[in-house]
């Protein structure tokens, strides 16, 4: 073991068959070590979530090998090995709160008064004591999201993903979560996937940063982001955060140029 | 209500100034007087009738939900008995109650409540099963993040999100069952039952008792609604329509 907590070789994966296949992801190898803070990072279509479902197993591979933990991507979803978070926070609105955090626990049998203890202990962990009694609808949408977090977190998975969970937030909440989301991955020790189409987000969280191309999508660049720990309003300001994000929209850019030259080519033919 | 005390007293007016005969639009005060006179054998028809619509709508109701929850647990169900209701709800159900007298019998009120059964069957079916399937993509994928059972995502996620489709559906219901259980009352049977009661004022020239039976058969529709509503507000608390804001 060398501590990777997923480990991708050669993965594919092809949507639709015959003239209308399209190749959502191409040549994918990646590793992604136990605690780190992992940004996928690429323009629309380029498959960052497609990659984040085939790690899930909420969608399958049409080649390569997915490891999750040790074991298959699927033997470590039936295992309950990661927690999801998606751009919608996908709360149910006939549970309460602290009800929407206790649901992955019902799923794994655990008694009634451990839930709701392990409840109060999440929303804690993501500042929302004292709304367990309240409906979803009732919140913000950015208390929504924390109430997500804390769902994806009640069970302890080794591995969080999340697929943009901030895309729908204004730029403020959405930097204030970024500072708790460190937090609470300071905290707990779980290694994180992040997908998201902020370049200034994906810098300030991660410890690496994966760029991806699109059509096929393919991973052009990892960039080790080794700003100090822990970041704070203060890392914003540091020249070496701007050249980070300087170095992404370089990488991101000159993926996009490969590109149009690449369909200039196929044009001229 | 002011609304509805205006309409009345407009009423009288019109039918005392124009000199409407009485049998083609009694006077509210006639009818009133009718509704006095008659009042203990309105409440049994009334009564009766309603007996009627709620059993009906109670075999219905349970038929389409057990119907409705095979047709969305298994997808062969679903390809088997889907175009078959769909076929049998544009046939004009209230044709079959000579039908139901024939196999149910005239006198017994279970006729009655089966061509209620069939009419609220397909507004209830159809319902349920779309508050049954129609469930965000998302929240599947998240049940399956958690290697969920097809039982705990129909426990979890499918039967709450039908329940008010469900009611809304119900709500409908309830009136419809209301106007299947007169109108099959028409074709015959008991005589202590709202349609019958109708007829025979309405054939003896009694219009003002035919009105009068008519306001009860209104007062019990609305009333059959009220209940459910209450019942809905009170099981699924949760639902928008029910939805209160908290201060802060």
């Amino acid at each position: 073991m060398t501590g990777a907590v997923v480990r991708m070789r050669a993965v594919q994966k092809v949507f639709g068959g015959g003239a209308d296949q399209t190749h959502a992801l191409d040549a994918i190898d990646l590793e992604i070590p136990k605690g780190a803070f992992v940004s996928l990072i690429g323009p629309s279509g380029c498959g960052k979530s497609t990659l984040l479902r085939l790690i899930g197993d909420l969608t399958q591979a049409t080649g390569g090998t997915i490891e999750v933990n040790g074991k298959s991507a699927h033997r470590a979803r039936l295992d309950r090995d990661y927690g999801i978070v998606f751009q919608s926070p996908v709360l149910f609105d006939w549970r309460t709160v602290e009800r929407n955090v206790e649901l992955p626990l019902e799923m794994s049998a655990i008694d009634r008064r451990a839930r709701a203890e392990r409840a109060r202990a999440m929303l804690a962990l993501v500042e929302l004591s004292g709304s367990e009694k309240r409906y979803p609808w009732q919140l913000s949408g950015g208390m929504q999201q924390r109430v997500a977090i804390a769902r994806a977190l009640s069970f302890e998975p080794a591995l969080l993903l999340m697929d943009e969970p901030f895309g729908a937030l204004d730029e403020m909440t959405r930097e204030r979560l970024n500072l708790e989301l460190l937090g609470i991955w300071r905290k707990t020790g779980t290694t994180i996937v992040f997908v998201t189409h902020s370049i200034p987000e994906a810098v300030f969280l991660s410890t690496r940063v994966v760029v991806m191309s699109a059509r096929p999508g393919r991973i052009i660049d990892v960039i080790e982001v080794d700003l100090p720990q822990p970041r704070n309003d203060l890392t914003r300001e540091d020249e070496r955060y701007f050249a980070f994000v300087t170095r992404v929209r370089e990488r991101l850019r000159g993926g996009d140029s490969a590109q149009v030259a690449a369909k200039t080519r196929a044009a001229a033919m | 209500m002011l609304v509805f005390v205006g309409v009345l007293v407009l009423w009288e007016i019109v039918v005392s100034v124009f000199g409407i005969q009485q049998f083609l639009l009694p006077r509210p005060s006639a009818i009133a007087a009718a509704f006095a006179e008659r009042f203990d054998e309105l409440i049994t028809v009334g009564r009766n009738t309603l007996v009627e619509a709620v059993g009906g709508l109670l075999i219905g109701g349970v038929a389409a939900l057990a119907f409705a929850f095979a047709t969305a647990r298994w997808a062969t169900a679903s390809r088997a008995l889907l175009p078959i209701a769909i076929a049998a709800n544009s046939v004009p159900i209230i044709a079959f109650a000579p039908i139901m007298n024939n196999w149910f019998g005239i006198l017994n009120p279970l006729s009655k409540m089966m061509v209620v059964a069939v009419l609220v069957f397909f507004p209830i079916m159809i319902n349920t099963l779309r508050g049954l399937t129609l469930v965000d993509q998302t929240s599947l994928e998240l049940m399956r993040s958690y290697a969920a059972s097809e039982r705990a995502v129909f426990a979890k996620v499918r039967v709450p999100n039908a329940l008010p489709y469900i009611f809304t559906a119900v709500k409908v219901s309830a009136t419809l069952s209301l106007i299947g259980a007169i109108v099959a009352e028409y074709f015959g049977g008991a005589q202590s039952v709202l349609g019958q009661f109708i007829i025979t004022e309405a054939a003896f020239f009694r219009f003002a008792n035919a009105w009068a039976a008519i306001v009860v058969a209104s007062a019990v529709s609305v009333a059959f609604f009220l209940i459910i509503l209450a019942i809905e507000r009170v099981a699924i608390p949760w639902h928008a329509s029910a939805r209160t804001r908290d201060a802060s």
